[in-house]
């Protein structure tokens, strides 16, 4: 058959391959800023934009959706021509997807420090960019099947059917997840409360893991290291297996985020469950990768790229070990809200994304510009100080994890706590945090020994953007099977058949979960005690989910003996039927706050959020002067409570037409509490305090948790 | 105060058929997933690994 001669886009390989550069140092340094805070908690103060709060979801969104986002972008628009052998379907729907991309990733910089979030992990974006994402992300996936339907190659490998499960499940994910009513351009409330809230969160945020973090770069494993090697995967087999049981069992995996939290028990243990599964596709996959070197180790000792894989695979199998092993309650115990998980994140983002990202960069950057790379000799060193850097970042965090887990549980023979104050536990592991900022700088050298490499490579290279190609084009043969073809390989060159039962596999697990916690409204126990909040602590709440309090006190006490003594009562699912969004938390940098309410008085609070330091000398929690001077926007309000009451919060009218009466009124009372204190008559009398966005809050932390002990005393 | 916790799911009848449902699903898929691998034939095997590999020219059947 005649051959036919076309031209694979090499441009906006390279346009991705810069982004990610560009956005990886960026990443990382945002997170190296978040490090420092931690050590010098004073050294951004009175910068609202700058604060911990803010700055950490810039940093998880700038590292996951820019960095490893456009890493995978490149590999796939690599990858994929190749394949198929053919070029991406339309120029402009690929330039449409990086600008998009890349203006989408703008727009979370900009509003993640303005405070404009959903407070919902890795999917802090608000509703206007959660809806433009939607739309660039369906760009893509018409071009990625558009491509498959023009290629010229039969059979469809593996590598993108891994592509096909992300495009699919992120897809679903992200829709599902981001489903919120708006209340203006730039806030929305979710239409999940509570319980539910947290199962659909964590329903998403594990997968985004799964399905952003691992698939795609499971399918760059599967081109690029036999790519890199010259030599075949070591089982196709073994691929077919981890790619199925890998979509079909990651899926079910959320609720280990939710371990002894006010989940249903049942769903926690189906987490746990398939949890404890993945090792075997994991680690099936990781295997599959590492052996492909067989026979071509000595390879590993002259290219840097192939060091950069090895250790990559390797990464993904620590964390993948370290994941199911995390999902058993007994760990999960003493691991959730440590570092633990903080360091068992990053063996994953550093060594498995960052370290594959960096590989396929230095490999491709020789290819796109098809020269020899600039410097070996600097891509082995930022290979060592990166795998320095992982190490110095993961060691000291276990450390860290493992002390402050045990002193929180720590009783005294007389059935106290050891370590009463928790800020001990925090001083505690402070050298911890500093060998942790040590590492991540080493780690972001090396990244920028890279950058520079891929500078001085391109400038020595060619600047032929396209590379010309011959393929014959492919036989019609009947759509179905032909009579001594095996089924699978029937299935794979059906596109969008395989896609469907694709999407069917994953959706099982999330309905199965799901729906019995959506439909039946009865199962969760209602709590009469449990009422709405008020407008001003409706207000409060909301800037408590700005200023992302929520990235370090948790709102979930769970049912141990430890923290019962140390917070209160443990959490029921009964009491956030009116919490949208669901404000549990992940990390408990500072202590858990959901019986704070009626804890401290409201001076206490007040000068506790002027400054830490005055009332717990040595926190490292930031300061929130602002809060003191900025008034508080109550132009909302009403539209706030109407949205609730659209999503089934019961505010009578009347409380609706009051809204600023009452609120005034609150307001006014809390200003009445602070002026008891001489101090605060003497430094603030003259400021109207009752206006200020500092009593909102004041009023929300009051309320926390108060509901259930209002009960009981009605009870007795 | 446990009966806040203990009787999640008492109101469904029949809870215990998705735990259920999702096991049998998840092994039937399986089964036959792994089943059809083992059965597949080495020499399309090798062909398809081949893909990523330079100067891989048979792109139109190896059915």
């Amino acid at each position: 058959m005649k051959k036919e001669q076309f031209y694979y886009d090499n441009k906006i390989v390279k346009m991705f391959l810069i982004a990610t550069i560009v956005w990886g140092v960026v990443g990382m340094l945002v997170g190296l800023l978040v490090a420092f805070l931690f050590i010098f908690p004073n050294y951004m103060e009175g910068i609202s934009w700058l604060s911990f709060g803010r700055l950490r979801p810039l940093h998880t969104n700038a590292v996951i959706f820019a960095f490893v986002g456009n890493s995978i972008f490149m590999g796939i628009y690599y990858s994929m021509q190749r394949l198929l052998k053919a070029r991406m379907f339309s120029d402009v729907l690929s330039k449409i997807h990086f600008w998009g991309w890349q203006l989408i990733i703008v727009a979370a910089a900009i509003t993640l420090p303005l405070g404009l979030t959903s407070s919902k992990e890795y999917a802090e974006l608000e509703w206007p960019i959660d809806i433009a994402i939607t739309l660039i992300w369906v760009v893509m996936g018409i071009n990625m099947i558009g491509t498959i339907l023009k290629r010229r190659q039969r059979h469809i490998y593996v590598a993108i059917w891994f592509y096909l499960a992300t495009l699919i499940t992120v897809a679903v994910l992200h829709i599902f997840n981001n489903l919120e009513l708006p209340v203006s351009a730039f806030k929305s409330y979710s239409i999940y409360a509570g319980v539910q809230d947290a199962m659909v969160q964590w329903w998403y945020g594990h997968n985004a893991v799964a399905f952003f973090l691992t698939t795609p770069v499971l399918g760059l494993m599967y081109y690029f290291v036999p790519k890199v090697a010259n030599r075949p995967v070591y089982s196709y087999r073994l691929s077919i297996v981890h790619f199925w049981s890998l979509i079909f069992l990651y899926i079910w995996a959320g609720p280990h985020h939710l371990l002894y939290t006010a989940l249903p028990e049942w769903a926690q243990n189906l987490g746990t469950v398939f949890s404890v599964m993945l090792i075997f596709p994991s680690w099936g996959g990781m295997i599959n990768g590492l052996l492909t070197l067989r026979g071509a180790w000595d390879k590993v000792r002259e290219n840097p790229v192939l060091k950069f894989f090895v250790v990559a695979i390797t990464g993904y199998g620590m964390s993948t070990f370290e994941g199911p092993m995390l999902s058993f309650k007994t760990l999960n115990a003493i691991g959730h809200y440590t570092d633990w998980i903080i360091a068992h994140v990053h063996i994953g983002a550093l060594a498995w994304n960052g370290f594959m990202a960096a590989g396929i960069i230095y490999w491709l950057a020789s290819k796109l510009w098809k020269t020899e790379l600039f410097s070996k000799k600097l891509a082995n060193t930022h290979f060592w100080l990166g795998t320095l850097g992982i190490l110095f970042y993961a060691i000291p965090l276990y450390v860290a994890g493992f002390t402050q887990a045990s002193m929180w549980k720590q009783f005294n023979p007389d059935g106290t706590l050891v370590y009463g104050n928790f800020l001990e536990t925090v001083t505690q592991i402070m050298p911890m945090y500093m060998m942790r900022a040590f590492g991540g700088t080493l780690y972001l050298a090396g990244f920028i020994l890279l950058a520079y490499n891929v500078y001085k490579t391109a400038k020595a290279g060619s600047t032929v953007q396209d590379e010309l190609v011959e393929a014959a084009p492919l036989k019609q043969i009947s759509p179905s099977r032909a009579p001594n073809e095996k089924w699978h390989s029937w299935l794979e060159r059906r596109t969008v058949l395989f896609t469907i039962l694709t999407t069917v596999a994953v959706l099982i697990g999330g309905a199965v979960e799901i729906i019995p916690l959506l439909t039946v409204p009865s199962n969760i126990p209602v709590i009469s005690s449990v009422k709405p909040y008020t407008p001003l602590e409706l207000e409060g709440r909301d800037i408590y989910i700005r200023e992302g309090c929520n990235n370090c006190h948790s709102q979930m006490i769970r049912p141990f003996r430890s923290e019962v003594e140390r917070y209160g009562e443990y959490s029921k699912a009964g009491e956030f039927v009116y919490d949208r969004p669901f404000l549990w938390g992940s990390r408990r940098t500072g202590p858990d706050v959901h019986r704070i309410g009626g804890k401290y008085n409201d001076n206490w609070h007040f000068n506790h959020m002027y400054d830490p330091r005055l009332t717990s000398p040595g926190s490292i929690m930031p300061s929130y002067p602002w809060l003191l001077t900025s008034d508080l926007d109550v132009s909302d309000t009403e539209a706030k409570m109407n949205a609730m009451v659209t999503l089934g919060v019961p505010y009578t009218q009347f409380e609706i037409d009051k809204a600023l009466f009452l609120l005034r009124n609150q307001a006014e009372e809390i200003e009445q509490n602070l002026r008891q204190d001489p101090e605060f008559v003497k430094n603030y009398g003259e400021s109207n305090m009752q206006n200020k966005e500092i009593v909102a809050l004041i009023a929300y932390l009051q309320r926390l948790g108060t509901d259930i002990k209002k009960g009981e005393t009605a009870q007795n | 105060m446990l009966r806040f916790i203990k009787h999640h799911f008492d109101s469904i009848d029949d809870v215990e058929i998705y735990p259920i449902i999702s096991l049998i699903l998840f092994f039937t898929v399986f089964i036959t997933m792994l089943f059809y691998v083992l059965k597949m034939p080495k020499k399309n095997l090798e062909e398809i690994s081949n893909m990523p590999l330079e100067g891989n020219e048979n792109n139109n059947d190896y059915e």
